[in-house]
C-alpha cells in the first residue's frame, strides 16, 4: 500500500474519531452518507475498472499513442478534450482512467485536457445551468472552460 | 432531497448497472474468443480495482463528514459580501469544500448573485466547485503523482481566476451596450 493511500485512510479515520468524540449522532449520519455514496458509485467504479482492463489488455500501446499520444498533436488534444466535455464520469474516477491512459501511451497534454474538461464542463448539467444562471453566463463559463482546459493541457505537456 | 431527484438517481443507478452488465458480457465474450488476452485484461482490471478499493471507502467517509459538518448556509454567509482578493480566495476555498454535486451549487450561485455577490466570484466559486474538490485532489495525488497534481492545481486556480474576471468584464460590457441601445 502506498503512502498516499495510507495518508487518505489515516485522515478519514482521524476525522471519524474526532467526529464521534464531538457528536455521535452527526458522526453516524456522516457514515450513512459515506456508505450510501459508496454503494451509489460502485457500479461506475466497476465499469471504469473493466474499461481500464479492456483498454490496457486489448489495445496495443502503439494504437493508444497514435490517437492520444504525442504524434496525435493538436487534434488528439481537441478530440479527447471534447470527449471529456461530453462524457459523464464522476471526477473521482477520471483519475484512475487518466493514469491508465498515460500507462497505455497517451501524452500528458491529452490526459490533462481529458481530466480538465471532464470536471469543469458539464454537458449533462448544462440545461440546468442555463435555466439557473441564464444562457449568457452558462455558455461563457462552459466555453471558456474548454479554452482554458486546452491551454492548461499544453502548458502541462510542455513542463512534464 | 425531493422525490424527483431520488427518482433520477434511481434511474442513473439502473443505467449504470445495465452498462456494467453489458460490459461484463462483452468482456467474457472477448476472453472466450481471444483467450490469450485474458491475463492482460484481468491483471490491469484487478490492479486498478485494488487501488480504488484501498482509497474509495476513506474518500467516501471524508465526503460524508464534510457533507454533515459544513452547513450550506455557511457558504452563502461568507461569499455574499466579500470582494477583491479576499473574495477570490474565499470563492476558491468554499468551492473546494466537498459539499456535493455541481447541480446543487447553481441555485446557491443564483441566490448569491441576487444578494449582490460579484459575478467573477460566482464563476470562480462554481468552477472551483466543479474541479478543485479536496477529495478529488487526493485521488489525483494517488494515481498521477505529486508533481502532476500540484502543477494542474496551480494552473487551474490561475486560469479559473482569469476566467472569472474576464467573464465579468464581458458581461459588464454587453450590459452597457444593451442599456445604451435600449436608451436610444
Amino acid at each position: 500500500m502506498n503512502i498516499t493511500a495510507i495518508a487518505i485512510n489515516l485522515i478519514a479515520m482521524i476525522g471519524l474519531m474526532i467526529a464521534f468524540y464531538r457528536n455521535r449522532e452527526k458522526a453516524i449520519r456522516s457514515l450513512k452518507v459515506a456508505v450510501k455514496g459508496f454503494i451509489k458509485m460502485l457500479p461506475m467504479v466497476l465499469i471504469i475498472v473493466l474499461g481500464i482492463g479492456l483498454l490496457l489488455g486489448l489495445v496495443p500501446t502503439s494504437t493508444i499513442s497514435q490517437f492520444a499520444g504525442e504524434q496525435s498533436g493538436f487534434w488528439g488534444v481537441l478530440i479527447v478534450g471534447l470527449l471529456g466535455a461530453v462524457l459523464f464520469i464522476p471526477a473521482l474516477l477520471s483519475f484512475p482512467l487518466a493514469a491508465s491512459l498515460l500507462d497505455g501511451g497517451a501524452s500528458v497534454s491529452v490526459v490533462v485536457a481529458f481530466i480538465t474538461t471532464l470536471t469543469m464542463i458539464g454537458t449533462v448539467t448544462l440545461p440546468l445551468e442555463i435555466r439557473e444562471l441564464g444562457k449568457r453566463m452558462a455558455l461563457l463559463r462552459n466555453g471558456m472552460s474548454f479554452l482554458i482546459a486546452i491551454i492548461i493541457a499544453y502548458i502541462m505537456g510542455a513542463i512534464l | 432531497m425531493n422525490p424527483d431527484q431520488k427518482k433520477k438517481e434511481k434511474k442513473g443507478m439502473r443505467r449504470d448497472l445495465i452498462i456494467l452488465l453489458l460490459l461484463l458480457i462483452a468482456t467474457l465474450l472477448i476472453i472466450i474468443v481471444l483467450p490469450e488476452k485474458e491475463k492482460g485484461v484481468s491483471d490491469a482490471s484487478w490492479d486498478f480495482l485494488i487501488e480504488m478499493m484501498l482509497i474509495l471507502p476513506a474518500i467516501m467517509v471524508i465526503l460524508g463528514l464534510f457533507a454533515v459538518w459544513v452547513p450550506k448556509k455557511l457558504i452563502g454567509k461568507y461569499l455574499g459580501h466579500t470582494s477583491g482578493i479576499k473574495g477570490i480566495i474565499l470563492a476558491l476555498i468554499l468551492g473546494a469544500l466537498p459539499t456535493g454535486p455541481l447541480y446543487i451549487a447553481f441555485p446557491m450561485a443564483v441566490a448569491l448573485l441576487a444578494k449582490g455577490a460579484k459575478r467573477s466570484n460566482i464563476i470562480i466559486f462554481l468552477s472551483a466547485w466543479a474541479c478543485i474538490k479536496i477529495p478529488q485532489e487526493m485521488v489525483e495525488l494517488r494515481f498521477l503523482g505529486l508533481e502532476f497534481m500540484l502543477l494542474r492545481l496551480a494552473l487551474t486556480i490561475i486560469f479559473v481566476v482569469v476566467m472569472g474576471v474576464t467573464i465579468e468584464k464581458i458581461m459588464e460590457l454587453s450590459d452597457k451596450k444593451a442599456s445604451r441601445s435600449s436608451g436610444v
